[in-house]
């Protein structure tokens, strides 16, 4: 991301453990509360299941898994923000667990500052950039690599090694 | 690309297909003029909407083909092999040149016009270049009318050395004609002028020309007879209430009869022609020209009529998939609205609920069935494959369909193309010997592919059935032993034997060829068809022939499943591979040695246990339930906490994410709300079948 304009944009901002982190409030389509998920069996512990999205079928991620960080009890805050992505071209509604949502701000281009290489214990290649706030950093997600058809293929290896 | 354009596409693709059809049944049945007619229709229409829409060099192209069709259908020129095979060449490169338009390959000009020379070179002196600009624009072809004639030529029109016979054939040939000779004014022989002409004829003639077009005819003689032309059909735009004329009305009109007379023979209430050619009023060649002109009228009314009736709209097919998710949403909410006012002592919510459910299934089989369309349409396209490839490989192939009308849904129709296509190939390679060795082998030459689709309950059967020499049971065996695909003592039924061609990396063919026997054979056709919720079938004869029957879904979009508990989870079971469910209770499981075998009525069936498989939590209950699962591996139990009962559902998919998760085949909505999965049986069993020979090694 070139971050040389003073353009402003809105983030939808959630917790994760202690990270902040932020999606662009034009990809994040709603934010539901914990509802039951239906677990695929034999499927990497990130893919939480399928819920039912008004007739829709979504799949639903653990973002903190997918983070990197571990995993953790939901609780009453847990809630589930579904986003639109973009896999191999193709748009796709997903949902993310987040252990709470915060607040949209609107965050100054010019404030953001590329990833650190180092030193934050999270998957660093899922890492748009890094927001600063007034006492912490806001994490801003690189929401389509997040959800890559690289990742999908893990899958496909989990199950040959069930099978084989 | 301007909307035109576009339309055009849709149009032309139509019009090609069409094209193609009626090329390759007139290769069948060359006689038959109606499908010179459609060839000659396609044709037209598609050089007018080509021209319309602005290409040129398509139009040109059809008015090539078209001007040699307009002649073998004038008779002039002979309908063989060669032109169909030309005009179907044509039909290709038509389909190209319109592709290169819309960003397709573009196409050599050298084709175009080597082919234009081709229909030139057949057309000979007959040739006519297109009618400028005035032919390209012409829309679809214009309408027909019908019309009676009357030909009563002067008693002295031999002299002047006219054959009328001549005439009435130039009258023929400008559409569809009914000739009658009327010979009520021949007089007896003592008196008959050999030289002068008695007769006259009546002529129903349905046509796209005009009545000028019809005088010209007889333009010669029109000063020395009487010509009749009575407009008495216009395609719809005359008066169309209802049927045609009663014989005495078209009597009355043509002059044959007064209406005086008719009234007084209509009071006796008998069959009216019998009556007048008792009495001698009419004559009976009038009668039959009249009754001929009745029928003809008739039959082009109720044509158009079923021809309106038949009428469509384009939709998109996105716009009947949303209508469809649509659908599955209102059956998940109705459910749960059928739930509450279940819950409730409210008559009047209840009686409103009942009714929504009755609307949401009747909706619900509305919408499935615009989904489905008959598999008539993809058979046509076989009868070019295999013309083709009989072609290539030298043998002489024919191919019969039956049961074209059978409907499927949409996008199992699409799916299937390409098995049908390898199992049609296959039999043509391997099923269908040569034209002589069929002879020596005491069959016909020409070899029989027969493709056909039935109804079976929820299914639709599909077969691929040749007449060729079989499957060669040793060759098989001793095929998969040679790749290491069977062991070489194994014992195996004929049936065993004969699925052994559906194995990954199995093939027979000796000789490798473009059509098949890239080792990438039968397990491809499998796999295609178990996708789509199918299975497929062998049986052969040595000498008579083999048949692959596929058995498929009538649609895609539901199944009848049997909803089942395991812990807090829940899921659906398909109904069509269920047989029973039976208890099983911790005794039974423990005489069984903690072997996964239980004795069904004297027949130990394996059965998997879903609760380990799927690593679930909870206690098993006492009393479990084996769900009994007939799959083509034999019969298989699947153990589940609970039975709830039969549920119509609406199958989702997964999506992207679980695409390649094996064991789970979709997800359904329950009434509930929440999601069940659909569990694919044929694969959780080989999934258990590979763990147990692993923990056996």
């Amino acid at each position: 991301m070139a971050m040389e304009t003073g353009e402003t944009r809105q983030y939808v901002t959630f917790c994760l453990g202690e990270e902040l982190f932020g999606v662009e409030v034009a990809r994040a389509r709603e934010i539901l509360d914990l509802v039951p998920v239906t677990k695929v069996p034999q499927t990497p512990d990130y893919l939480l299941g399928v819920i039912n999205l008004r007739g829709q079928v979504v799949p639903v991620v653990d973002l903190r898994v997918k983070m990197g960080l571990p995993k953790a009890e939901t609780t009453r805050d847990s809630c589930i923000i579904v986003i639109e992505v973009q896999v191999d071209g193709e748009v796709m509604t997903v949902g993310g667990l987040a252990d709470s949502v915060r607040e949209v701000l609107e965050l100054r281009d010019d404030l953001i500052e590329p990833a650190p290489r180092l030193g934050t214990k999270l998957k660093t290649e899922f890492i748009a950039g890094m927001g600063k706030l007034d006492e912490q950093f806001l994490i801003l997600l690189e929401i389509d690599r997040v959800f890559s058809s690289e990742e999908l293929a893990v899958v496909q290896e989990m199950q040959t090694e069930m099978t084989t | 690309m301007s909307s035109i354009a576009d339309t055009f596409r849709d149009e032309a693709a139509e019009l090609l297909q069409e094209l193609e059809a009626a090329l390759l049944a007139l290769e069948e049945t060359p006689d038959e003029t109606a499908l010179v007619d459609r060839v000659f229709r396609a044709l037209h229409t598609l050089k007018g909407a080509g021209g319309l829409a602005g290409f040129d060099i398509v139009a040109e192209l059809c008015h090539e083909a078209e001007t040699t069709f307009e002649e073998v259908r004038s008779g002039e020129h002979p309908l063989d092999r060669e032109l169909v095979s030309l005009t179907l060449a044509a039909k290709d490169l038509l389909r190209l040149l319109i592709e290169a338009e819309f960003g397709g390959a573009p196409v050599d000009p050298a084709r175009v016009s080597r082919l234009l020379t081709s229909f030139r070179q057949r057309l000979g002196e007959n040739y006519a270049p297109a009618a400028g600009s005035g032919l390209l624009t012409e829309n679809a072809a214009p309408g027909l009318s019908t019309y009676r004639i009357r030909f009563r030529p002067g008693p002295g029109i031999f002299r002047q050395g006219i054959q009328p016979q001549l005439l009435l054939g130039e009258l023929c040939r400008l559409g569809d004609a009914v000739v009658g000779a009327q010979l009520d004014r021949v007089p007896p022989l003592d008196q008959l002028d050999p030289e002068e002409c008695h007769v006259y004829w009546d002529v129903i003639l349905t046509t796209a020309e005009d009545e000028n077009a019809i005088r010209d005819v007889f333009i010669f003689v029109e000063d020395d007879c009487e010509l009749g032309v009575q407009l008495i059909d216009n395609d719809g735009l005359l008066d169309d209430a209802g049927d045609y004329k009663k014989l005495g009305e078209i009597l009355v009109e043509r002059g044959d009869l007064p209406e005086a007379d008719l009234e007084k023979f209509l009071a006796e209430k008998k069959r009216l022609g019998e009556t007048l050619i008792a009495a001698g009023v009419v004559a009976g060649g009038q009668i039959d020209s009249a009754l001929a002109e009745q029928e003809r009228v008739q039959r082009l009314r109720r044509e158009r009529q079923t021809a309106e009736t038949s009428d469509s709209i384009r939709v998109k097919s996105e716009r009947l998939d949303k209508l469809v998710n649509l659908i599955g949403e209102l059956v998940t909410v109705q459910a749960r609205l059928s739930q509450l006012a279940n819950g409730r002592e409210d008559a009047a919510l209840l009686a409103v609920s009942e009714e929504v459910e009755r609307l949401t299934w009747e909706l619900r089989d509305q919408v499935l069935t615009i989904r489905m369309l008959p598999i008539g349409s993809t058979f046509s396209r076989f009868k070019r494959l295999v013309r083709d490839l009989g072609d290539e490989l030298g043998k002489d192939v024919m191919l019969f369909t039956e049961g074209g009308e059978t409907e499927l849904d949409k996008t199992v129709i699409e799916r299937l193309g390409a098995p049908l296509v390898h199992l049609i190939r296959n039999s043509i390679d391997h099923g269908i010997e040569r034209p002589e060795e069929r002879r020596a082998a005491g069959k016909p030459a020409k070899g029989r592919i027969t493709l056909a689709a039935e109804h079976s309950g929820a299914n639709v059967l599909i077969s691929v059935a040749d007449d060729g020499m079989g499957l060669d049971r040793d060759k098989i065996r001793a095929k998969a032993i040679e790749r290491g695909l069977l062991a070489p003592q194994a014992e195996l039924l004929d049936r065993e034997i004969l699925n052994l061609i559906f194995l990954p990396g199995f093939s027979t063919a000796e000789q490798v060829s473009s059509v098949s026997g890239r080792g990438v054979g039968m397990d491809v056709v499998r796999q295609a068809i178990e996708s789509l919720r199918g299975s497929v079938e062998v049986s052969s004869e040595p000498g008579r022939g083999t048949r692959f029957t596929l058995k498929l879904p009538l649609t895609l979009a539901i199944i009848e499943g049997l909803l089942v508990d395991v812990g807090r989870e829940r899921f659906i079971l398909p109904l069509a591979d269920v047989e029973e469910c039976i208890a099983l209770t911790q005794a039974d499981a423990a005489a069984a040695h903690g072997r996964n075998l239980v004795n069904v009525r004297g027949e130990l069936v394996p059965y998997v246990p879903l609760r380990e498989t799927f690593s679930l939590p909870g206690e098993r209950p006492a009393i479990e339930q084996i769900v009994i699962a007939r799959l083509d591996a034999g019969r298989v139990g699947f153990v589940v906490d609970r039975v709830v009962g039969e549920h119509q559902t609406v199958i989702k998919n997964l999506g992207r994410f679980y695409q390649g998760v094996s064991g789970v085949s979709g997800a359904t909505i329950l009434g509930d709300g929440h999601v069940a999965l659909i569990l694919d049986l044929p694969q959780l069993a080989a999934q258990a079948e590979q763990r147990e020979l692993l923990a056996c090694r």
